[in-house]
């Protein structure tokens, strides 16, 4: 059997950050009422950076983590919601950044279930066993599609990029993914056209909370029942970074303690399809999440779109 | 104090962090026991849970005190 191993990750903020000190300059708002609601305290926004110029960078790291080069990747999956241009894809752009050409190269939209989807899409391209070397990247400029007249929303939002190389492998390897969608709740979480070509985040956040806490609860179960596995035989939930309330409520019903969460959102905010791949890579870099173990990522989003994918590291 | 009132009481101190003695049958959850938006997302689930039950969004926007909670536990269970 053919597995699609992660071989090496990376990640990559821009070097602006954009604090709740700030904010208290731009909206009405306070760092403590930021905090308590949820528990961001900074997050990181371009200034003339495009979401290709962080996904590349977040895919260099994740090549030189993997030991390959640029030439040794034969497909490229990006999950973003904020491409640098209509078209073509950031994808593509990311593939002439590395100086490569030929492979395979397209986005994934799924909001901020956008990696997991990208994730699963690759596993089975190289479950198929026609590709070796995936690259898989999340990255967005989310802080583009920000109202900063919006204070329950601006707040919410961060860029970044995050990569991972997933290589073909006789051993474990992601040992499954699980995508879903229910296109119903459209509304509820989404960025209208507008006639003035402007483009803002609208979301009924107090619904949208109470959907993916439960909807998070029975992906855990159908991922570990799929596995034969126990909520006790996760070492790490990675999960995507939305808000600490949301992280909070899932692992209590995980019966998981938060120091087997990675936490990032408090430093990067909400950054979408980036917001695995930049906590996964985080707790690879500093020593937490160790070969062998076995990580739980899930995420929820726009749409809705929700996923997970369990990976033996 | 009858069976629901102490569950429903219980599960307001759990989620709010409220003292039991703080928490009255008058008592606003925003106003008086400090609950913020997800607070009050978050205690509606809690007595999804607990009661074993749905409340849709346009009866739980109506339960801002223990006692409409109460009175709608009542009301809705068997």
């Amino acid at each position: 059997m053919i597995y699609a191993r992660i071989a090496g990750t990376g990640s990559y903020l821009p070097p602006h950050i954009l604090t709740n000190a700030d904010l208290e300059k731009m909206v009405d708002t306070t760092d403590e009422w930021i905090f308590t609601r949820t528990g961001i305290k900074q997050r990181h926004r371009v200034t003339d950076e495009l979401t290709s110029d962080l996904a590349t960078q977040a895919a260099l790291n994740a090549i030189e983590a993997a030991a390959i080069q640029p030439q040794d990747i034969d497909l490229i999956i990006v999950a973003t919601t904020t491409p640098d241009k209509v078209f073509p894809s950031v994808a593509t752009m990311v593939q002439r950044k590395l100086g490569i050409s030929g492979c395979p190269a397209f986005d994934v939209q799924a909001v901020c279930s956008g990696f997991i989807y990208a994730l699963a899409t690759a596993n089975h391209f190289i479950q198929s066993g026609q590709y070796k070397n995936a690259l898989v990247i999340g990255a967005e400029t989310f802080t583009r599609l920000c109202d900063y007249t919006d204070r329950s929303n601006c707040i919410l939002w961060g860029d970044g990029a995050g990569a991972v190389i997933l290589q073909a492998s006789d051993q474990p390897g992601i040992l499954s993914t699980h995508i879903h969608a229910d296109g119903k709740y459209e509304t509820h979480l989404h960025v209208p056209r507008s006639p003035d070509g402007s483009s803002k985040v609208i979301m009924e956040g107090n619904a949208v909370f109470k959907i993916a806490v439960n909807t998070l609860d029975q992906i855990v179960d159908e991922t570990l029942a799929a596995n034969g596995m126990q909520k006790s035989d996760i070492d790490w939930l990675v999960p995507h970074q939305a808000n600490i309330r949301i992280l909070q409520a899932t692992a209590r019903k995980l019966e998981m303690s938060m120091d087997k969460v990675v936490v990032t959102v408090d430093k990067h905010g909400n950054t979408s399809a980036a917001s695995i791949p930049l906590a996964l890579d985080t707790a690879v870099r500093d020593g937490r999440i160790q070969r062998g173990q076995t990580l739980l990522m899930e995420a929820f989003g726009g749409g809705f779109t929700w996923g997970s994918a369990l990976v033996k590291f | 104090m009858s069976d629901i009132e102490q569950r429903v009481k219980k599960i307001v101190c759990e989620q709010l962090g409220a003292n039991e003695a703080d928490v009255k049958n008058t008592s606003s959850f925003v106003d008086d026991l400090g609950a913020d938006s997800l607070d009050t997302v978050e205690l509606v689930m809690a007595l999804e849970e607990e009661f074993d039950c749905e409340i849709p969004d346009e009866e739980a926007e109506k339960i801002t005190t223990v006692q409409q909670a109460i009175d709608y536990v009542n009301a809705n269970l068997k």
